[in-house]
């Protein structure tokens, strides 16, 4: 946590470089893709819009582009309203899905291009087409057509077309998304580490949770055209304001149940089955509520010795235990549900569980968090 | 795979010890010989329908035995006697000789029909001659001439000599405005019957304009095809393919009942009072009609090969141009116009090509300036001068030939997409 904020210039933390104010965008007059969209995003940082397809991430990070326009309200880049400004006079870099590298130039040609319509001098230009090449490792590769190259390859080259004419701000849509895993961990890495080095805001579009925690300032989820939670990597993944955050971040375990007492930060749920456990209260208040408490795999514990005082356990039987490397994933029946999910590391003194095995497990009563049902 | 088959001298061999090389060729020799069955019928037909065809008119066009084989004896004549030999009595006895054969075998017309080709009025010499030919007594010379005294005429002879071989390349030299001169060298054609250079010519600037015509229409419409929902860029795909569907004949038609000078367009003209009842426009039966007609039936094959390769580029491409900096003319014309060049020349080189060879519109509306070459081999295959037509159709095919050697060369025949 210390370190992302570190990251993020003192001087530069809280100025608003681009603005979303109260934008709603349809594309058909009946129905609103964006429903009364408000986000800031500061000057040098990360953002990520996540969410399922169709939730309007991409939507909004075309209106940015210019590609598409707001139904109402108003987009602001460094304090200018741009709804009006054409794409090629907003001076944003953006890296698109399948790369969009022009098939008919060389590397070095579509490199060139941003800066052949600004009319940049011969020289100048071939000094920056060789840093931005340095910047991504793809030095060797000037005279290679696209086709040439691998998917990762490729992908190196749109991010480093996207940065060659030093736009302030890069939006990058799903740029990952074709890639084969291990290479897709190795970008982001790559990615976040341009991000720093060079102090460029980035707008990133994602559907993948994993690369969006793993690589922003803060994070947008949006579903449904709305934003709902704006919130670190962290805060999202640990403190989820509602049930969809909760579900789609991550892995979760889902219990549904009644408030049966509520009282300053804590709440005991019993659950449809009878059974009675610990919880946060997030956004229920009254006691009867119906209520789902969300768990995330590894905070669950099943040795006793490692549950805090006085919280309450629940019966499991074990299911099927999966060994996955680093990890143990043991499946267990929990008040009626077969698909409660516990993950344990895989340490020398870890014990496995037997399928038929009966256990009680517990958890800290602020890994529990009681959501709308 | 060649470092196997390279190898097969002593190289890899398969598990049980045969050469490589010739373990693939057997394994695959199977599905190969099966594959060619498939095909053989359509060998069979493009061998017997386009192959065979094809050689009979480029050899037809070199050959023409009318005059030969109803000679003999002029043939004989002209062997023994090199070209600038005088036309002596011996000449003339071979021409009585044949005519005399000629007339037995209703001939004369059919050899005179070949010599008319390059000497007007020859037929009606040999066949009026021929009709007294059992007449003639030595001497022939005086007797032939006295019959027709045509006859001492040296083109004649030469045109004759000429035609006692079978194998000619006069007509080659027929279609491009040159002949033999009496001497046997070549020479221009006169003026007056100078003909096929400038049809040739009006026959390659019209097809290039009507390419050019149907680029400049066809290019939108292809445009708006690829980028519209597949629901309504398939009921305007019929739009574009209906006159496709339609008659040739009956779409060449409707232009000339829209064109003519009592037709729709001079009547909404006058009737607005644009032009005068008197002012009519002449819009068709010359070059106009022509290349409105043409670049109509001809735009489907401009627009097909231009949907097909705009359809699948990416709008991503021109917003990368775009986000980039590019106006919106300069990703059209940077980004846009190259990827869709494949398109642009494979529509070019079909309608081109097609437009070089075309006849029947043409010969409908093109009046007297629209007419093109193609109009003048079926000129000459009505009027039974196959080698005439054989020769400016190889002639055609030679320059399409080399079109589309030109296009190998310049763009890259890997670079064209049909479809």
């Amino acid at each position: 946590m210390t370190g992302r904020e570190t990251r993020v210039p003192s001087e530069t933390a809280n100025a608003t470089f681009v603005e979303f104010d109260r934008v709603q965008k349809s594309y058909d007059g009946i129905s609103l893709v964006v429903k009364d969209l408000n986000l800031t995003v500061a000057k040098g940082e990360f953002l990520t819009m996540l969410g399922p397809s169709g939730s309007g991430k991409t939507t909004c990070l075309m209106m940015l582009a210019g590609f598409e326009t707001a139904t109402n309200g108003e987009i602001r880049l460094d304090g200018r309203p741009i709804n009006l400004v054409p794409p090629h006079k907003r001076g944003i870099g953006m890296v698109f899905q399948n790369y969009a590298l022009f098939p008919h130039m060389t590397v070095a040609e579509n490199l060139a291009f941003p800066l052949e319509v600004r009319g940049m001098g011969k020289s100048e230009r071939e000094a920056k087409i060789t840093r931005a090449l340095d910047m991504v490792q793809m030095g060797a590769f000037a005279a290679r057509r696209p086709a040439q190259l691998s998917g990762g390859q490729q992908q190196r080259i749109a991010l480093a077309r996207a940065l060659v004419f030093d736009p302030a701000l890069v939006l990058m849509d799903e740029p990952l998304g074709a890639l084969d895993k291990q290479l897709r961990e190795h970008m982001q890495f790559e990615i976040k580490h341009l991000h720093e080095s060079l102090g460029i805001t980035v707008v990133y579009v994602t559907h993948d949770q994993g690369e969006a925690l793993t690589m922003s300032d803060r994070v947008a989820v949006f579903n449904d055209g709305v934003v709902q939670q704006l919130a670190p990597p962290d805060e999202l993944y640990e403190r989820p304001v509602n049930s969809f955050v909760a579900q789609f971040i991550g892995e979760n375990n889902k219990l549904h149940g009644r408030i049966e007492e509520i009282e300053d930060g804590r709440a005991l749920v019993r659950l449809d089955t009878g059974e009675l456990i610990d919880a946060t209260p997030v956004n229920v208040s009254a006691k009867g509520q119906r209520t789902l408490v969300s768990i995330r795999p590894e905070r669950v514990e099943f040795k006793p010795e490692m549950m805090p005082d006085g919280a309450h356990t629940i019966e499991a039987e074990v299911l099927e235990f999966i060994y996955m490397g680093d990890l143990y994933r043991t499946r267990l029946r929990v008040a009626g549900s077969d698909d409660f999910v516990i993950k344990s590391r895989n340490t020398l003194t870890q014990r496995r569980l037997q399928p038929g095995e009966r256990i009680r497990i517990g958890w800290a009563p602020q890994d529990a968090r009681a959501l709308d049902a | 795979m060649a470092e196997a088959v390279a190898g097969s001298g002593g190289g890899l061999r398969t598990a049980d010890g045969r050469p490589l090389g010739e373990a693939l060729a057997q394994a695959q020799g199977r599905a190969r010989r099966r594959a060619l069955l498939l095909v053989a019928p359509l060998l069979l037909f493009v061998l017997f329908s386009f192959v065979v065809p094809i050689g009979q008119l480029l050899i037809s066009a070199f050959s023409d035995d009318d005059f030969a084989r109803n000679a003999p004896a002029l043939g004989a004549w002209f062997d023994e006697n090199p070209r600038g030999s005088p036309i002596d009595e011996s000449a003339y006895a071979a021409l009585a000789a044949d005519l005399k054969a000629a007339k037995e075998n209703r001939t004369a017309g059919q050899m005179g029909e070949r010599i008319n080709y390059e000497v007007s009025g020859a037929r009606s010499l040999f066949t009026s001659t021929a009709r007294n030919a059992d007449k003639f007594e030595p001497p022939y010379r005086e007797a032939i001439l006295a019959a027709r005294a045509e006859w001492d005429n040296p083109r004649l002879w030469e045109s004759m000599r000429q035609a006692s071989s079978s194998v000619t390349p006069n007509f080659f030299l027929a279609a491009v405005d040159l002949r033999r001169s009496e001497t046997g060298g070549i020479e221009r054609a006169p003026e007056e019957v100078r003909v096929y250079q400038m049809l040739f010519m009006r026959t390659f600037a019209l097809s290039a304009l009507i390419t050019v015509l149907c680029l400049l229409l066809g290019y939108p419409i292809a445009h708006l095809l690829a980028t519209l929902p597949l629901r309504y860029s398939n009921l305007l795909m019929i739009f574009v393919l209906l006159p496709f569907w339609t008659s040739l004949l009956v779409r060449t038609t409707s232009w000339i009942v829209l064109l003519q000078s009592e037709g729709v367009l001079n009547n909404i003209l006058v009737g607005f009072g644009i032009i005068g009842d008197d002012g009519r426009i002449r819009m068709i039966y010359n070059q106009t009609g022509t290349i409105v007609a043409m670049t109509h039936i001809l735009l489907p094959f401009m627009v097909l090969p231009l949907y097909s390769v705009m359809r699948p580029i990416p709008p991503s491409y021109v917003r990368a141009a775009r986000s980039l900096g590019a106006s919106s003319w300069t990703a059209f014309r940077r980004i846009y116009v190259p990827q869709t060049m494949p398109g642009v020349a494979a529509g070019g080189l079909l309608v081109f090509i097609l437009a070089v060879g075309y006849y029947i519109t043409p010969a409908l509306v093109g009046g007297a300036t629209g007419q093109l070459i193609s109009n003048l081999i079926a000129f000459h295959f009505e009027n039974s001068n196959w080698s005439m037509a054989a020769a400016l159709a190889s002639l055609l095919l030679l320059a399409v030939l080399i079109l589309y050697w030109l296009y190998d060369r310049l763009i890259g025949i890997d670079n064209l997409k049909l479809g």
